[in-house]
């Protein structure tokens, strides 16, 4: 279970053992957000991809925890990368820095990356692929908000067929004995491979339409953007969309402690009034992104342990 | 090639029950056209295993272990006779290797494999159905979809 050097590519390379040491780290973390113990660290942030939010919640971790940061956000504004393989530009960065945290469009880019680099690689979206600091955060704000992780009742809500963070975050609760709720439209189903792999794994779960049908039973809700993009019938968009708005008036049933998650940005999928109602979490989720970075970012470069 | 040159040999290796159509893959990953060897190949021959199935016969020659896995892996139902003096000395199945690499391509046109100069790398994931996963963009096919 040593971390020192490790890769943190994909959720399922992580034991049950692993999250729960990531998750205790952050706890620290979240105690003792600014300290001095990556001084003399450098970490390369590679975004083949844009993505604002995921970088500077990366840097930020690196510099709180008293790092240095170099990299880039955007590879058009960058000669770095041109003509040249994935597999050189991760050989030829490695040299300058400790620590690499990659994010790209192509699924499997991390895993090459890591492949050619002698430093650990943190990986921070790889197409529809993988984001596991992303379903870490996820895990930590459910235990975070609950006190515990065990034996939660959680409803997933909204597209559930392409939503990477749902499938993510599926497979690592499964670990700790959840009763899920899939709340989708037909057409969004959660996969039938994943559907199997609860059943093979006697993980309780039901499927809904209606998010009323659960809201009394459940601790956490997360909910996720339903796209007009998936709908191949724009008919059958106009006709879910409305179904999979939360307003504050739906939440009445709830339980005291329920918690609404979002990975965010939302478009429409949660009501502003939602937001000054004692369930409304996702703020808190967002927070999140710091402490579990610095957890996973002094794991891998030793500092914690 | 005719029928009886299918049929029998004295000395050599006999690849039984390789799905119908794949024959042809077989001998050109093995780099059995360049051999000098006397090679033959039956195709769609009925077979109750596997439905319709090809064969290829290689006179005087022994494959070995790897060559025996690459044949695993694109003809994962075939069957092995090791012919000495006109008889069965040896038989058996290939079976896929619980990880590979190249030979076959990830079929996830968004995966690294398809878009860098990189090896593709598989991992068995069930047995039946045969199914194997992408080792980088973690996407899992049926095995005969791949080949
Ligand atoms: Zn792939």
């Amino acid at each position: 279970m040593n971390f020192k050097k490790r890769d943190i590519i994909s959720i399922e390379d992580l034991s049950k053992d692993d999250i729960l040491k990531i998750l205790k780290v952050a706890k620290k973390m979240e105690k003792n957000p600014v300290q001095n113990i990556l001084k003399g660290k450098i970490m390369a942030t590679l975004f083949f991809e844009p993505s604002t939010r995921t970088r500077l919640s990366f840097e930020s971790s690196m510099k709180r925890l008293g790092g240095e940061i170099l990299g880039f956000g955007n590879p058009k504004i960058t000669s770095v990368t041109k003509g040249e393989t994935l597999w050189d530009t991760t050989k030829m960065i490695q040299a300058y820095c400790d620590v690499i945290v990659i994010r790209h469009y192509l699924e499997g880019a991390a895993r090459l990356s890591a492949e050619s680099a002698d430093v650990p690689v943190i990986n921070a979206g790889d197409g529809s692929n993988q984001h596991p600091t992303q379903t870490m955060l996820d895990l930590f704000t459910i235990e975070q908000s609950q006190g515990k992780i065990k034996d939660l009742h959680i409803a997933m809500c909204g597209d559930l067929k392409y939503g990477r963070t749902v499938h993510s975050l599926t497979k690592a609760l499964s670990l700790f004995n959840p009763t899920l709720y899939f709340v989708s439209p037909d057409t969004l189903r959660i996969p039938g491979y994943i559907r199997h792999e609860l059943r093979t794994k006697k993980i309780k779960f039901s499927e809904h339409t209606d998010i009323n049908e659960v809201m009394n039973k459940i601790d956490i809700l997360y909910a996720t953007r339903i796209q007009k993009e998936r709908f191949p019938d724009l008919a059958d968009y106009e006709k879910v969309k409305n179904t999979y708005i939360l307003k504050k008036n739906m939440l009445g049933g709830a339980k005291d402690n329920m918690k609404i998650m979002h990975p965010l940005p939302r478009v429409n999928e949660i009501d502003n009034d939602v937001d000054d109602t004692k369930h409304a979490y996702y703020f808190q989720q967002a927070a999140n992104a710091v402490p579990i970075r610095q957890a996973i970012i002094s794991l891998v470069l030793g500092a914690e342990k | 090639m005719r029928a009886y040159k299918v049929y029998a040999i004295e000395e050599g290796t006999v690849i039984d029950h390789i799905e119908s159509g794949k024959g042809t893959k077989v001998i050109e990953l093995l780099n059995l056209k360049d051999s000098t060897d006397i090679i033959s190949m039956g195709m769609n021959f009925e077979s109750s295993q596997v439905g319709k199935k090809d064969i290829i016969k290689i006179e005087n020659r022994f494959l070995t272990k790897d060559e025996l896995n690459t044949i695993a892996i694109i003809a994962p139902t075939a069957t092995i006779n090791i012919i000495k003096k006109a008889k069965v000395a040896e038989k058996f199945k290939v079976e896929l290797p619980d990880e590979f690499q190249g030979i076959i391509k990830c079929r996830n046109p968004t995966c690294i494999t398809r878009n860098e100069p990189v090896k593709s790398k598989f991992k068995k994931f069930s047995e039946s159905p045969l199914k194997v996963r992408c080792k980088y963009c973690e996407k899992v096919f049926i095995h005969f979809e791949l080949l």
